[in-house]
């Protein structure tokens, strides 16, 4: 599913932020990711999403390398990721519905089967009230659920979210894990990065820990440990 | 509610607030204005040309001017050397026209009375033309049906009708020719350079709006929006700018037509062309705003799909 060996990123003529990151995911396979802030979380999240390319080594990502893949193939390796942002990029002008539609609409669906997804999966992440509420009047929660129910409105095949419970409450935080479990359970690989020690040791799943730009994986039944 | 919420679907770029939106509108309008103007302009000429071509083309005219008859002209003094005795003008006009209609190639022949000779120099002359004191020249309109040897019948003409001179309109049906080209080019030119100012236009109003949102277009990259899909998003919103623009603009042209038709008409023994214009002529004035949105789709889509190829 996802492999990277020996991948350095450096930003323009700084020092790497990420140095030397090999490992590799396997397809279902659910991953927190933590580490200190500015250890190179949000990077390596990016190298994953396809927003950056590597400074050197080889990234392979659903059976491509990376490397070969022109830009406009690009859209359609990026179309089976669902991301979740920190900062949720929602769109101000468009309503919540709207903003979960956008990658069903990139993926040609149908106006009406958009809309009827679209509040299914609002109504099961609690917004079903606020459909047509534009982000600026929703609180950072509830923009939260938006955000993350476009991630996952198109099932991708990777989930990637960056802190996303950040801004809910335990309740709330606890049932987007249950999403997140759900997605992976129906074969969806996740990868959250997250500070909550709760949630790390409430669901048992192996770490990507990084510090200071380097990575070290560390297994399901050590985290539950440590 | 599917309904409604398909029928209000917004853009997924809100282009809609720009201030370059309202500028390519005016624009626009001004742009299909002009063009407008020079099509129908060229519309125009091209009407009259046709018709003054068909007019002169295949014809000749044949001027007899009124020359001073031992009848007519009595001199106080005696010249030196007596001049030759010159039938009267009527009887020369008689005279060209048995040549005329025994000439091979001459399909007709007719002499334009006096009235209508002085009917056709009204525009220049006024009601005053028609003064039987003014000497006026005979016209013989004469139609071809086949080469005329002009030469030989010039001469003819000036043996047995003196003052005799014929137009067979070949530098007027050049000149025209040559002035309906050069009409039609600078029609052209005016709509090059008018298209070419539209381009540049919505090149500006597109990349200004790439570089306004340009973190909303990388959002969608990163969901996996191809550069066409965001180019779709642009041209949706030029095209509907540009058909605002370019229907204010028609109707400000056709206004204008419709002003100098109207002005046109109120003047006596007026010398311009007329400015009535075709069902189809009209059609093809309405096709100008369709030709400027149309324009502004293709410009939008090649910036934005130019510009994107730059990004990661």
């Amino acid at each position: 599913m996802i492999r990277f060996e020996h991948v350095g990123l450096r930003y323009g003529v700084e020092s790497e932020v990420l140095r030397d990151i090999s490992f590799t995911l396997t397809p279902g396979s659910f991953h927190f990711m933590t580490g200190a802030s500015g250890a190179g979380k949000s990077s390596l999240l990016k190298l994953m999403y396809l927003a950056h390319r590597p400074s050197r080594g080889i990234i392979t990502l659903f059976g491509r390398d990376m490397s070969r893949v022109t830009r406009a193939e690009l859209p359609e390796l990026r179309r089976q990721i669902g991301v979740v942002f920190q900062d949720f990029a929602l769109l101000d002008h468009l309503s919540a519905l709207d903003n979960v539609a956008l990658p069903l609409r990139m993926a040609g669906a149908t106006d009406t089967d958009t809309v009827e997804h679209c509040t299914e999966i609002l109504r099961w992440v609690g917004l079903g009230h606020h459909l047509h509420a534009k982000p600026s009047t929703l609180s950072g929660g509830q923009q939260q659920r938006v955000a993350i129910a476009r991630s996952v409105i198109n099932r991708p095949r990777l989930l990637l979210a960056d802190e996303p419970t950040g801004n809910v409450d335990d309740g709330i935080g606890m049932r987007l894990l249950y999403l997140f479990e759900e997605l992976h359970k129906l074969g969806t690989t996740v990868v959250i990065a997250t500070h909550n020690e709760t949630l790390i040791r409430r669901f048992n799943h192996p770490r990507l820990h990084l510090d200071g730009g380097r990575l070290q994986v560390v297994p399901a039944a050590a985290a539950r440990g440590g | 509610m599917a309904l409604a919420l398909l029928r209000r679907r917004p853009s997924d770029i809100p282009l809609a607030r720009d201030p370059s939106g309202r500028f390519l509108v005016w624009i626009t309008a001004l742009m299909v204005y002009l063009a407008g103007l020079a099509l129908a302009g060229a519309l125009t000429v091209s009407d009259m040309a046709r018709r003054w071509d068909s007019g002169l083309a295949g014809g000749l005219t044949v001027q007899i001017a009124p020359l001073p008859t031992s009848a007519s002209a009595t001199p106080m003094v005696p010249p030196p050397v007596a001049p030759l005795p010159v039938a009267p003008l009527d009887e020369r006009v008689e005279a060209a026209l048995t040549i005329l209609r025994s000439a091979p190639g001459v399909k007709s022949a007719r002499a334009l009375t006096s009235a209508d000779t002085a009917r056709l120099l009204e525009p220049w002359l006024g009601p005053e033309a028609a003064d039987p004191l003014l000497p006026m020249p005979r016209l013989i309109d004469v139609v071809t049906d086949g080469p005329v040897d002009v030469a030989g019948l010039v001469d003819r003409l000036k043996s047995a009708a003196p003052g005799a001179t014929l137009d067979d309109h070949a530098v007027w049906l050049a000149d025209l020719r040559s002035f309906t080209g050069a009409v039609h080019l600078a029609a052209l030119a005016l709509v090059a350079l008018i298209g070419g100012a539209g381009v540049m236009s919505v090149v500006f109003s597109v990349r200004a709006g790439l570089a306004i949102h340009r973190h909303v277009v990388e959002l969608l990259h990163l969901m996996g929006a191809t550069d066409r899909y965001i180019a779709r998003q642009f041209e949706r919103h030029v095209v509907g700018l540009s058909l605002r623009g370019g229907l204010v603009g028609l109707g400000l042209a056709v206004a204008t037509l419709v002003g100098v038709r109207h002005a046109a008409h109120g003047l006596r023994a007026s010398l311009l062309p007329d400015l009535t214009l075709a069902v189809w002529q009209w059609a093809a004035l309405g096709l100008v705003p369709l030709a400027a949105a149309l324009l502004a789709l293709l410009t939008a889509r090649w910036t934005v799909l130019r510009t994107l190829e730059a990004m990661p």
